[in-house]
């Protein structure tokens, strides 16, 4: 194992421990306690398994899990941008069918191995898109009956 | 509840609606099963949405077709494009993807369909006559059972679907913590809302959602703009007859195969993989033509195949009779029924005989389906499954956005599934595993509810100690989880044993 996983793996556990102690003191110290009776048997165990497992990582004894490479970071970033802002904003500020017809479209454009230069590679991009927003809009609204929030657009 | 009700309600697979559903989920199924990447569990997770509008049996029919033709698809792209659709076709690429390579794609698909078909059937027989039976037995567990049942549920797929034993334990422990998020069903107080969505808890179905479909779509986009280059092979025709005499002369294969999967099926946590595997291994041990597996042999492919299959029907036998999922996929079907207000377990089959039933000889119609139309379309499912990535990453992000919204209308649902979806991927590149985390988040309020019941009765009778770690029944079930705890300790000191730590991560980089 590099050193790179192994800083990651310290940092993934230092979290997973710090969340297991923080529920587990949550969880002695609120109330009414009868509510938390349930919560504390699970997050005593999950705070010691937390604790067990940053401890492992600490020491460089962690066995499984790769972490994430700079270069699977750097391919994955401009998707996982786009998927949160598309989620977390766009999808309710724009509406949803203008916001998903963006962010597919911009996604499909991202990964698409094909040629960027070519006017043939877009016109495929937009009618795939197109294709499948009609799916969405057919199988979401009219067949399910789904009411999306349209805002500003749609 | 006798043994042969399952024909008094087969009539009802063969309305049009229901029948129609069947046909939908098994030819849907058998393209998604054969697309790499999309899971069966994935898939499940998907559909539960399109089943809001439908009948309960009407949306598990769905389901179901849905969940048995995945795993049969998968066999497409592993045959033809050497990629297991599902983990569950990853022993069928050995000798099916050879055969393909040799000429005989055809006959490789024929005998995976054939199969399936007859471990599939065999899977569901097993469940039919064995749930009753178990759903009797079960009425007899008390609230300290069942708690013990669901902590069992956890551990085990916990200790037997993970790589690292802590980590599967600490998966399901971060799931059972997720579940008591949001309000408390005794005293009506708000536990651990720390955003407003989140502050009915977390529903199911979105968390499902996020947890299977959001990893695959990120695992896409780390594979930046290259192409998958696997090259369909082409497939000459066969003919079927030849395909029928050969699957009745490989018996010991098909014998080994389907009691594998079916045995396998029965045992919570250890999945397709592992039947498909572990059928192959011991269908070349009692193979008289041993040397000849691995280099395009029928009998690995039909071993691996039936095995599969077969362990497709006795995988829902835990969660009919104790509403203890075994498997992802079975914990996705049980959101299914949960949404249509039903709650498996032992008076399943007396509230709801219909629902039941009619669920179950779907399945077993389903594999006859399966067998007819995945032989058809076996070559356009191959198209499909070089859907670039690209394409594939939108398309279920797309299809998670809406799944998730359409639950309740609610942008907070969106929210939990991108949240908790982002999350399980970075988490699985840690040695995390989805299973357990999603067993704990659905087992949880089971555990709670029975744990606080449990504690009731205890207070007003014997005491904790006494009601929760006496009686033969409690002290099974410790047993049992204390043997799958220890059970997977040993197996991960012993392949330390043997195992430097360079080879560990080189496993892990294959595996991922």
């Amino acid at each position: 194992m590099t050193s790179l996983p192994r800083s990651q793996h310290i940092v993934a556990s230092g979290l997973i421990a710090a969340v297991g102690v923080t529920i587990a003191y949550i969880s002695y110290t609120q109330e009414p306690a009868d509510a938390y009776v349930f919560p504390r048997l699970i997050s005593s165990v999950f705070a010691v398994l937390a604790i067990w497992t940053f401890v492992k990582a600490v020491l460089g004894r962690t066995k499984v899990g790769n972490g994430i490479s700079g270069e699977a970071m750097l391919r994955m970033a401009p998707g996982l941008v786009v998927t949160l802002v598309y989620v977390f904003w766009a999808a309710k500020a724009l509406g949803f069918y203008t916001a998903t017809t963006i962010a597919f479209f911009i996604l499909v454009s991202l990964y698409d191995p094909a040629p960027h230069r070519q006017l043939k590679t877009w016109a495929k991009r937009i009618a795939i898109t197109a294709g499948f927003m009609l799916v969405m809009y057919g199988l979401f609204a009219q067949l399910l009956n789904v009411f999306t929030p349209r805002e500003i657009l749609f | 509840m006798g043994g042969l009700d399952f024909l008094f309600y087969m009539g009802d697979v063969f309305t049009p609606i229901n029948f129609g559903l069947l046909l939908l989920g098994t030819i849907g199924g058998l393209i998604l099963g054969a697309t790499p990447g999309l899971s069966p569990t994935m898939a499940v997770a998907l559909l539960i949405p399109f089943t809001f509008q439908l009948e309960p049996q009407q949306g598990l029919i769905l389901l179901g077709a849905a969940y048995t033709s995945t795993v049969a698809g998968g066999a497409v792209s592993a045959i033809l494009l050497k990629i297991p659709g599902a983990p569950a076709n990853i022993a069928t690429t050995l000798d099916g993807h050879t055969m393909a390579t040799k000429g005989e794609g055809a006959k490789a698909l024929q005998l995976s369909f054939l199969a399936s078909a007859v471990g599939g059937l065999f899977g569901v027989f097993l469940l039919i006559f064995l749930t009753p039976v178990l759903a009797q037995w079960a009425l007899a567990f008390g609230p300290s059972h069942l708690f013990w049942l669901a902590i069992l549920g956890v551990t085990v797929i916990g200790t037997l679907d993970s790589s690292s034993v802590v980590k599967g334990l600490l998966a399901g422990c971060i799931g059972l913590w997720l579940a008591t998020i949001g309000f408390d069903d005794i005293m009506g107080a708000q536990r651990f809302i720390f955003h407003p969505s989140v502050s009915g808890g977390i529903n199911v179905i979105p968390a499902l959602i996020g947890l299977f479909a959001i990893p695959q779509v990120i695992t896409m986009f780390t594979k930046g703009r290259s192409s998958d280059d696997a090259e369909i092979i082409s497939v000459k025709r066969h003919p079927i007859r030849l395909a029928f005499v050969e699957v009745l002369r490989r018996k010991t294969a098909l014998t080994i195969g389907t009691i594998t999967g079916s045995i396998i099926g029965l045992i919570p946590g250890v999945g397709g993989q592992i039947a498909g595997l572990v059928a192959y291994d011991q269908s070349k041990k009692f193979s008289r033509e041993s040397e000849k597996f691995g280099t395009g042999h029928s009998e690995g492919v039909i071993a691996a195949e039936s095995a599969n299959n077969a362990m497709v029907g006795p995988s829902l036998v835990p969660l009919l009779t104790l509403s203890i999922p075994g498997s992802p996929t079975a914990a996705v079907l049980l959101g299914g029924l949960l949404i249509h207000g039903i709650f498996p377990g032992p008076d399943l089959f007396m509230n709801y005989p219909q629902v039941a039933w009619t669920f179950i000889d779907s399945m077993l119609i389903g594999q006859i389906l399966m067998c007819i139309f995945g032989l058809y379309i076996a070559g356009l499912a191959a198209r499909v499954a070089r859907v670039p990535h690209a394409v594939m990453a939108a398309v279920v992000l797309g299809l998670a956005v809406f799944g998730s919204y359409s639950v309740q209308n609610s942008m907070g649902d969106v929210y939990v599934m991108a949240s908790l979806g982002v999350g399980m991927y970075f988490l699985e590149r840690f040695g995390f595993s989805a299973a357990p985390l999603v067993l704990g988040l659905i087992l949880g309020p089971i555990a709670e509810a029975n744990f606080i019941q449990g504690s009731m009765i205890a207070n007003a009778t014997v005491g904790m100690g006494s009601y929760f770690f006496t009686g033969w029944l409690n002290w099974l079930l410790i047993l049992i989880v204390l043997a799958s705890v220890s059970y997977s300790v040993w197996m991960e000191v012993a392949q330390r044993r043997y195992t430097t730590k360079d080879d560990a991560v080189a496993k892990e980089e294959a595996m991922s």
